[in-house]
């Protein structure tokens, strides 16, 4: 795993006042060390390694290359634990984009990254860019990105700035994503206090490409020309990758020159040029500049080489005058690539990107020397060894301590009964859950992106519980004549995981499990971002051992290997940390995208059925809880993988054979809110009985197994969930303007609409589009 | 006959374009570089398609009417040629003078992706001969700058002469525009402008097969003077 990623501990920050202007004569000792992030420990491991001191340049290389979102070196000791494999898979972790088979000699290549910190300073560039890097991630291994996600997660309406964020970022992205023709088919958003500090931008990029022609990073084969393409370097974004790794405190306004500025529209002509020469036989290696730019993809290539890489810096293409050797290695500019090329193809590498109106640059070559060396014309200024810098990065396996969680657990309130009239009604409850921004309508989010360019969106944002997408053909282009299609979902239910790392996080992996199964998809493989706080705190890196647990099992049980990933630690400021929150990216393959269901009910008549344990769902760390207990409390439910099995077998078949007019899992808010959804996005009613146990617990509890699905075949679901051994219950009928569930709620179809559509433009008084 | 498909740096729903002629109405489809100075041969469509040319930089189609491909496009449609521009397209021939009016951002200052109400209020076109007068169709938008506005003497004229190809429902304009104006054609009604997609609704299965028809109608109408 690799790419965007994050530094330094808060006590070794580095000082970037004093780093502001380098040159490379500047004086290199334990304080200038200091300024650049590295401890004492990792200050003498450079001197013994070198047996020298290093010139500026290279403090500069070092201290990028070994800070903590290029080096995970928090992360890395844990990050193993993650099943990688499967016969399916064709890349796993450690390119820039993990590479599944997907059959018809098409591949998916996907991979989600995190863009918090640069996002909470600048949100409109910083979650642009983070579009921008990962799209790059992905065409870098040769796949056209044909669909976006993103996971946001933000604080309080009332926090400050927050609704500038929640504006910036969703601009940000929608410009960048737009721009590059790519849609944006799904996501999540969600809110809570905890990220009133620190919110997150987790971008999840997926592409399509050859089985057969997949683009790696190492450079190989000494005398092969190194190129430079794309954007001219400047000064922008110098020291990104340090910032990324610490927390914030108050006065972080100075910190936006670090963050970098997108362009779209060069992305997008660096795109069609990359996919054009890749069409050709001339590119042997390929790595994006992104976090630590031209330091880290060289330094990179040359260790996924086992070479090395010598480069002069004045053949970068610059856009500003008198730029240092330091400042060109570490400079964050977007759009760019480093590519090795086979000899005698400069010419044509030049002319391809000429036509898009790009730069191409012949910098330096492959050796066979093992080393890194930056040259500044005749003047050397660095010469590292690689090994040095990534394989042998400093990695720490740090103190974790597990916080006394059971108090929290035994804490869940007697909330009051479900019976009782007024604001405590099962309807009212119902809702104000409807109207809480994480469960209300996102379409204030999702219509500022392009969902439908590309012509193969078949189940777009809000439309089921994952997005579904139609193979392209072998040239990445729309394509009719199949029904075979993709289905993602980026999902993680964070206060789960805080009340409960390992169980949490195997909860979100299963739910992301279900909701590919909601619209028919096998799931197949996932990519993670695990952002959590500071990791030098033992408590925060035992939840974020434990999450890594407990997505591993997760992905053991369900056979969904972790083909790529990315961390992102010190989400703190002033101390408090985040949610931890392991975001999940799961991609699953749909045989026939025609059955693929949405959530809204469809047919007057259609029987409505629930498939599953509602007994299984549980109070504990739910939206009813945090509503009206106003915290995260209580134990999150039981995982039960043989029920979620079945579950998916039957739901899986049903959909197949074509039974399934709508499915919907039960997620924050409960099985209540879960029909309700159907409801309104149907427009139509239902009325509904519920043959089971009634509790607070199986209305609005969460963490269970189980999916609403209506149909006009209720009778052969019956029988396929009997053969299968899932449990399934009869609710009623879907129909009539209003929802009834016999002696809970009776709410009229447009109140219900009405009240979850405006939901979030209350709450953070958004305007109208 | 021949269709050709505009490329501009930035435009993005060229593929889709191509697909749509290509793979669903078998057309042989070329796709046309900006740089270069003349359309194919034989070619009797000619589709502008929607994107980001030039990174909507100064404003939308602003630079790309300045492509050399354009000048030879002029002159295509001087001689009776058949025009669509879709979304960026639209805008790249309002900026290039072959279609009136100009186009202000949304009134909503943001970009908007959804599927909308159309009307087709004028049938007698090349392109909408397939429809009926005031048919409702499903189409979706995408676009940030659709505020289709023009002087109030040119409107009257559009008006006129029955030269508003779409309408927006008056409920469900996605972008403010002068009169919900969702297309038009120049007064030799062989140039069509419009900011829904047609190209995106060409299949129920993502939607929608409302915008095929536009597609089979401009087909026919091309082939018919062909001979």
């Amino acid at each position: 795993m690799m790419g965007c990623g994050c530094l330094g501990p808060r006590s070794a920050l580095p000082n970037h006042e004093k780093v502001k202007s380098p040159v490379d004569n500047a004086k290199v000792d334990f304080e200038a060390a200091v300024d650049h992030g590295l401890s004492e420990g990792e200050w003498n491991k450079v001197l013994s390694s070198l047996g020298r001191t290093p010139t500026w340049s290279e403090l500069g290389v070092i201290s990028v290359m070994w800070s903590e979102h290029c080096s995970y070196k928090s992360s890395r000791v844990h990050l193993r634990k993650f099943p990688t494999e499967a016969p399916w898979v064709l890349q796993g972790p450690g390119e820039n984009a993990g590479v599944i088979d997907i059959g018809d000699g098409l591949a998916a290549c996907f991979k989600m990254e995190s863009h918090n910190h640069p996002s909470f300073i600048e949100p409109y560039q910083g979650a642009a860019t983070g579009v921008g890097g990962i799209m790059r991630d992905i065409f870098t291994m040769g796949a056209r990105p044909v669909a976006n996600l993103n996971s946001l997660r933000f604080g309080r309406p009332e926090a400050p700035r927050m609704r500038f964020l929640l504006e910036g970022v969703v601009a940000g992205i929608a410009n960048y994503g737009n721009c590059m023709g790519v849609p944006t088919v799904g996501g999540e958003v969600a809110f809570d206090e905890q990220y009133d500090g620190n919110i997150l931008v987790n971008a999840f990029t997926l592409g399509v490409m050859p089985s057969s022609r997949i683009f790696r990073s190492g450079a190989t084969g000494s005398g092969n020309p190194v190129m430079y393409v794309g954007s001219k370097t400047g000064r922008d974004g110098i020291h990104g990758a340090t910032m990324a790794s610490e927390e914030f405190g108050d006065n972080d306004d100075a910190k936006r020159p670090r963050v970098q500025v997108g362009d779209p529209f060069t992305e997008k002509k660096l795109l069609e040029a990359c996919l054009e020469l890749m069409k050709e036989d001339a590119v042997l290696a390929i790595q994006d500049m992104g976090a630590a730019g031209l330091t880290s993809s060289t330094c990179e290539m040359a260790a996924k080489g086992g070479s090395g890489i010598e480069i002069d810096v004045t053949k970068v293409p610059q856009r500003e005058l008198g730029m240092t050797p330091y400042e060109i290695l570490l400079s964050e500019s977007q759009e760019r690539m480093l590519m090795v090329v086979k000899p005698g193809a400069e010419a044509r590498v030049t002319e391809i990107f000429t036509k898009w109106d790009l730069d191409a640059a012949v910098i330096g070559l492959v050796t066979n020397s093992g080393q890194v060396v930056v040259r500044e014309g005749d003047q050397e200024v660095v010469r590292l060894p690689t090994e040095l810098l990534v394989d042998d990065a400093p990695k720490y396996d740090r103190p974790t301590r597990r916080p006394n969680l059971e108090q929290v657990w035994h804490q869940l309130p007697q909330l009051s009964d479900l019976r009782a009239e007024g604001t405590t009604s099962a309807e009212a409850r119902l809702l104000r859950l409807l109207a809480r921004p994480t469960i209300a309508s996102k379409r204030w989010v999702f219509e500022q992106y392009d969902w439908s360019v590309r012509t193969s969106t078949v189940r777009g944002p809000g439309e089921a519980d994952a997005a579904v997408i139609r193979l392209p053909n072998v040239q990445s282009e729309p394509n009719p004549h199949t029904c075979r299609g993709l289905a993602m979902t980026v999902d993680m239910n964070a206060r789960f995981v805080h009340l409960d790392p390992r169980r949490g996080a195997y909860l979100g992996v299963l739910e992301a499990a279900r909701n590919l199964v909601c619209v028919g998809a096998r799931p197949m493989a996932l990519t993670d971002c695990l952002n959590f706080g500071n990791p030098e705190k033992p408590e925060v890196m035992w939840s974020l051992v434990e999450a890594i647990e407990g997505m591993s099992q997760a992905c053991r049980d369900l056979d969904t290997p972790v083909v790529s990933g990315n961390v992102s630690l010190y989400n703190e400021t002033n101390g408090r940390a985040i949610l931890p929150t392991p975001t999940v990216g799961m991609v699953g393959l749909v045989d026939d995208v025609t059955k693929s269901p949405g959530m809204a009910f469809q047919r007057e008549g259609d029987e409505v059925l629930l498939l599953g344990e509602p007994a299984d769902a549980v109070l504990g760390g739910s939206e009813l809880v945090l509503m009206e207990a106003g915290g995260l409390l209580g134990q999150p439910a039981e995982p039960n993988i043989d029920r979620a099995r079945r579950l998916h077998t039957t739901v899986l078949e049903a959909i197949r054979s074509g039974y399934i007019s709508s499915a919907h899992d039960a997620a924050e808010g409960g099985l209540l809110v879960a029909i309700a959804e159907s409801v309104v996005n149907g427009r139509i009613g239902a009325k509904l009985g519920l043959p089971f146990e009634v509790s607070l617990a199986s209305l609005f509890g969460e963490g269970a197994s189980i999916i609403l699905v209506s149909t006009s075949h209720g009778e052969s679901v019956r029988t396929l969930a009997e053969t299968h051994g899932c449990p399934v219950y009869n609710l009623g009928v879907v129909g009539g303007q209003a929802l009834v569930v016999d002696q809970l709620c009776e709410v009229r179809v447009e109140i219900l609409a009405n009240v979850w559509e405006d939901g979030l433009r209350q709450a953070f008084d958004l305007s109208r589009t | 006959m021949k269709v050709a498909v505009i490329t501009f740096p930035g435009s993005n729903c060229d593929s889709d374009a191509i697909s749509v002629m290509r793979v669903m109405l078998g057309l042989d489809t070329k796709a046309v570089w900006h740089k270069e100075a003349r359309l194919p041969d034989q070619v009797r469509l000619v589709i502008i398609p929607g994107g980001f040319s030039y990174g909507d930089a100064l404003r939308s189609g602003a630079i790309a009417r300045f492509s050399p491909i354009m000048a030879d496009i002029k002159r295509f449609a001087d001689a009776g040629g058949l025009v669509i521009g879709i979304c960026n397209g639209f805008q790249i021939l309002l900026e290039s003078g072959l279609l009136p009016g100009a186009m202000l951002q949304n009134a909503s200052q943001k970009f908007v992706c959804r599927m909308v109400q159309v009307e087709a209020v004028s049938n007698t076109t090349p392109f909408t001969s397939d429809y009926q007068r005031h048919e409702w169709l499903r189409i979706p938008v995408a676009h940030h700058e659709g505020r289709y506005h023009a002087d109030e003497e040119t409107y009257r004229q559009l008006q006129r002469d029955d030269r508003i190809a779409f309408r927006y429902g008056c409920r469900d304009n996605p972008n403010g525009s002068l009169g919900d104006v969702a297309g038009i054609v120049n007064a030799q009604r062989n140039v069509l402008g419009m900011m829904p997609h047609p190209e995106r609704a060409v299949e129920s299965l993502l939607g929608s097969d409302d915008g095929l028809r536009l597609f089979r109608s401009a087909v026919r109408f091309a082939k018919s003077r062909e001979g």
